[in-house]
């Protein structure tokens, strides 16, 4: 057994965290700034947090992540990281040449309490900043919320980059969220043949699932770039996907700029695709076009075929929670029974939302924001179930529960495929019920005795 | 096949590549890194100087981690049976958590911790209030749980900062269970230049705490401690295999598959085998001093250079029927490792590796390449110091500069009861005439050929540019530079954690690196970089269709 330490009888634990469902601050702030095109995310801290995050964007990715860091030592964590981060500008603008540095904090800079805006003017006063290039900054500190809390950070300092000029551009800012490189693609498809004008940010596709051609960019193709982040202020509205991940950046736009925003779940699954599509309508005034119509018919249809495989079967789910709630969502809308949910980014609001998505299934329902992964196994052990989702930490329980098991979420650091295929929208549906059907039905294979062993499925 | 036709080596003065390195860098950066770049002039014992162990410039992509990830990710990490609890916010806990690659097995006693990540947490408020109430409550449960031999504490940034007294905590703590060995490791991410500080102090703290806890004596005749193997991919399974076939006793690795136990007992052993020099030669130096353990290099990484390290176990215990045993094991062994070699070889004989990796392994590694005829034109470590390139008779003249003198030095004498020398002084003279060497690693510059380039804290910015200038078959780094060099088109292999491959120690580990080397030098797939199109872009003059 791999977990074989793991007791069955729950005792409470006030300050021990055990197989974590979530990481720090920084890592999402460097996810959210590889989406800006020509972007070098910059850790100011010590060496570590960037070395371990940019190993472990990689491991997921399987592609380069470049990032700097401002090397704390000793020095510096007394006296302050202003020198270190004064001279990482300089480097970094000499010798890699990016558009844009998006420097995030660390618990290190953090706690000596390193003020980033300050330190950005003086470079501009020292003539550190080129002309026409840029440095954002957003405040990350590890000891609070989770990489999550990072990414819309980071997201938020994107959307303050807006420079309204008074003239609408007719276009809809949509905020994806952490999602794949895939989904934000597909995004871009599903309002590509709605026939609306987006502004997608961040926008890692193109840059963490690049080709290989026998060359390096650092700065690949993809991203959202400065003109359009500038331009984001002038846009007719925001569609704001996660409340965790998306709708500060969101709000922030409609504070200041007056960009009206509406919060939404992030599309995955059939309901919250459909909530996002008719969104869009509303907010574009455009009729949705007959292919989108289709594709969700699509994902009825293989719903209908399959529901004998899916009625009823437990899930245990663990990840962050824009993802949860709607993927929680989805399966209670093909009548499996999501009945173990854990995510460890904090807020009361998730357990509510859960609650309420679940209040009909008809079964009790264990929810936990901030909760961990050994909690969500101790779970598993007393009320056992069919499907297990989440990243690839669940392998362990999966293995040692013997449970089907669909990798879904973040890190994925032993499989492929999420770079390039998505699981948002209805295209996206269809391959998480791929993905889910496959698992329980290759189980029913193993376990069906000769004589009921099924040909046709 | 690809590799055919693919450009040879660019046969460039090394003096132009090195200008060339450093050529776009701001002024004060170059003076710098152009210390750290060394064209090597292959001289034992006065090669040119090079400067290592240095802080990285901030702003410059380094491969570096932190001081944390070297206590608590490298030589901590491997121990199986001990709980260690990493006290700071989630993130460093969390990327420490089985990335590395170290393998376990429970043992007869079950005890297997690897899979768990343990942390505090830290929230805000600990930050502003102090963390040590939750740090006591948080070892406490993990106490209450598994009821470990032992509880390790790892300090993360804010620690240090906030000044918590872990040790203070942990001593407490241990006083109050009576059963349980808890201690701290002060291991703040900013301490140090580089992960080699981590190592350090991990090296100080489980001297200090756990060495000499366990006087029982251990079964076995020739009895040796291995010091810096860590079981990475199964390199310690191996290298165990090989001991238990030659009836050599490992009372402990440090820290491959270990156990609390092993390091409680590693005073009983009789000689200490060192494997990497850089993270670990602390404990070496200390079981010497304190206990009267000699010390020798050794390496299992090459077949040849396993055979050799068998054979100086064998020479310093001077046993004829090891001896003996030790020479029918390598002959035992080396007829499988041949039959691949030279089928491998002939597809790998001339190729050209770079190596960037470690302390010690970019040096280790050296010698499977040589065993395939391939030759390493540039290589360098990620945080060796300067004796790990030029031998540790530059140790004199290091100069400790600030970063270095944070880390405490363990004051070690000899043990009042325990110290017992292994070998008189005759004996090791006469050992030593005989050519075994102790205490002594001559560093990886006197090994590399006249005008290849040693680089120290190699950047991304320059990785790209020696691959450009110089084209190597093969470029071996870790994670964070994988992809960017294979985007370039060439292979590049992980030396950190094998990209999941091993184990590559030993004999057995000889023959799947040689494969694994083969494969990647000569894969099919680095000659679909351009489609037919792109290879021959004009247009033909005619339309032959039908």
């Amino acid at each position: 057994m791999l977990l074989r330490h793991t007791p069955t009888e729950i005792s409470e634990r006030k300050a021990l965290t055990i197989n974590p469902a979530k990481t720090c601050q920084p890592i999402g702030a460097m996810y959210a700034a590889l989406g800006i095109h020509g972007c070098l995310p910059h850790s100011h801290g010590s060496q570590g947090c960037c070395a371990y995050h940019r190993s472990t964007l990689t491991r997921h990715y399987k592609e380069p992540v470049s990032a700097s860091t401002s090397s704390f030592t000793e020095g510096a964590s007394v006296f302050g990281g202003q020198a270190n981060m004064l001279q990482a500008i300089n480097n970094i603008f000499t010798v890699y040449e990016p558009e844009v540095i998006a420097v995030h904090t660390t618990c290190l800079s953090e706690t000596i309490g390193d003020d980033l805006p300050q330190i950005k003017k003086k470079a501009e006063s020292e003539g550190k900043i080129p002309e026409g290039k840029y440095v954002i900054s957003a405040s990350t500190p590890s000891y609070a919320g989770s990489h999550v809390t990072g990414f819309s950070n980071m997201v938020k300092s994107m959307a303050m980059m807006a420079e309204p000029t008074g003239k609408k551009n007719g276009k809809v800012n949509i905020i994806p969220g952490w999602v794949e490189p895939a989904d934000m693609e597909e995004i871009k498809r599903m309002t590509g043949l709605i026939g609306v004008k987006t502004i997608l940010f961040p926008d890692t596709s193109g840059i963490l699932n690049g080709p290989l051609s026998g060359e390096y960019k650092m700065f690949p193709e993809g991203g959202t770039t400065v003109a359009e982040l500038q331009s984001a202020g002038d846009s007719i509205g925001t569609l704001a996907l996660g409340e965790w991940c998306s709708a500060d950046a969101a709000r922030e736009l409609d504070a200041k700029h007056k960009v009206p925003c509406s919060v939404l779940d992030m599309p995955f699954g059939l309901m919250a695709t459909d909530r996002f599509i008719d969104a869009l309508r509303i907010i574009a005034g455009v009729n949705i076009p007959e292919e989108i119509v289709h594709e969700r018919g699509q994902l009825v249809d293989m719903i209908s075929d399959m529901h004998q495989y899916l009625y009823g079967k437990k899930v245990a789910l663990v990840g962050d929670p824009d993802q949860l709630i709607a993927m929680t969502e989805f399966l209670v809308s093909i009548d499996m029974k999501p009945i173990h949910i854990v995510t460890g980014t904090p807020g009361k609001k998730f357990e509510k939302r859960i609650k309420e998505i679940t209040k009909d299934m008809g079964c009790e329902v264990n929810v936990k924001a901030k909760g961990d992964m050994f909690l969500l196994h101790q779970w598993i052990k007393k009320e056992p179930v069919d499907l297990l989702v989440g990243n690839t930490y669940c392998k362990y329980i999966a293995r040692d529960e013997d449970i089907p098991y669909v990798r879904w979420g973040f890190p994925i650091l032993d499989r492929q495929g999420h770079q390039y295929f998505p699981t948002v929208g209805y295209k996206g549906g269809l391959r998480l019920l791929e993905k889910i059907l496959g698992e329980l039905m290759d189980r029913q294979d193993r376990d069906a005795p000769e004589e009921k062993f099924e040909l046709v499925m | 096949m690809t590799t055919a036709t693919k450009k040879k080596m660019v046969q460039r003065d090394p003096a132009e590549i090195k200008a060339e390195l450093i050529s776009k860098y701001p002024p004060k950066v170059a003076r710098k890194r152009a210390k750290q770049i060394m064209i090597n002039e292959a001289l034992q014992n006065e090669t040119p100087s090079l400067t290592a162990n240095v802080r990285t410039i901030p702003g410059i992509i380094t491969m570096r981690g932190c001081t944390y990830a070297g206590c608590k990710g490298v030589i901590m990490g491997p121990t199986r049976d001990i709980v260690n609890l990493v006290h700071g916010p989630i993130g460093c806990s969390f990327y420490a958590w089985l990335t590395r690659r170290n393998q376990t097995d429970a043992g007869p006693d079950g005890e297997n911790f690897i899979n768990y990540c343990f942390s505090t947490d830290m929230q805000e408020q600990d930050i502003i209030f102090g963390g040590e109430k939750k740090l006591a409550q948080a070892i406490q449960e993990a106490y209450d749980l598994f009821h470990p031999k032992s509880i390790a504490v790892f300090a993360t940034c804010p620690v240090g900062l906030i000044g918590d007294d872990i040790h203070t905590v942990t001593r407490n703590m241990k006083e109050k269970f009576g059963d349980c060995n808890v201690y701290a490791f002060s291991c703040e991410g900013y301490k140090g230049v580089s992960q080699s500080a981590g190592h350090h102090i991990a090296n100080n703290q489980v001297f200090r705490h756990i060495v000499g806890e366990n006087d029982e004596e251990k079964p076995g005749k020739f009895k040796i401690n291995l010091l810096g193997e860590y079981n990475i991919g199964g390199d310690g399974f191996e290298i165990d295999r090989i001991f238990e076939k030659c009836g050599i006793t490992c009372i402990s690795t440090f820290s491959g598959n270990s156990t609390y136990d092993q390091f409680a007992s590693a005073h009983t052993a009789d000689l200490n085998a060192v494997m990497c020099h850089r993270s670990i030669n602390y404990v070496a130096d200390m079981l010497e001093t304190k206990y009267g353990i000699p010390w020798i290099k050794v390496n299992f990484i090459g077949a040849d250079a396993t055979a050799k390290s068998l054979r100086k176990i064998a020479e310093y215990f001077g046993d004829k029927k090891l001896i003996a045993k030790v020479e029918k094991v390598i002959a035992e062994e080396m007829p499988a490792v041949e039959t691949v070699r030279s089928e491998v070889r002939t597809r790998t004989e001339g190729k050209t590796a770079m190596m960037f990796v470690g302390g010690s392994r970019a040096h280790h590694y050296k010698e499977l390449f040589n065993e395939m005829g391939m030759k390493t034109i540039s290589a360098g470590y990620e945080f060796g110091h300067q004796d790990d390139y030029e031998g540790r008779q530059v140790l004199p003249n290091i100069k400790l500069d600030a970063d270095s003198r944070n880390i405490e030095e363990l004051e070690v004498e000899a043990d009042e009861t325990r110290y017992k020398p292994r070998k008189s002084d005759k004996e090791m003279e006469a050992l030593e005439k005989g050519g075994l060497k102790f205490k002594e690693y001559a560093g990886l510059a006197p090994d590399m050929d006249k005008g290849t380039i040693i680089v120290d804290d190699l950047n991304q910015y320059e990785a790209e540019k020696l691959v450009e200038l110089m084209k190597p078959d093969i470029f071996c780094a870790g994670i964070k530079e994988k992809y960017s060099i294979q985007k370039l088109g060439v292979p590049m292999k992980q030396l950190h954690s094998y990209d999941s491959g091993g184990p590559y120690a030993g004999f057995r580990g000889a023959v799947n690196f040689y494969r694994e080397i083969d494969r990647l030098v000569n894969s099919r797939v680095w000659g679909y970089m351009k489609a037919p199109w792109q290879m021959n872009p004009q247009l033909s003059a005619s339309y032959n269709w039908e």
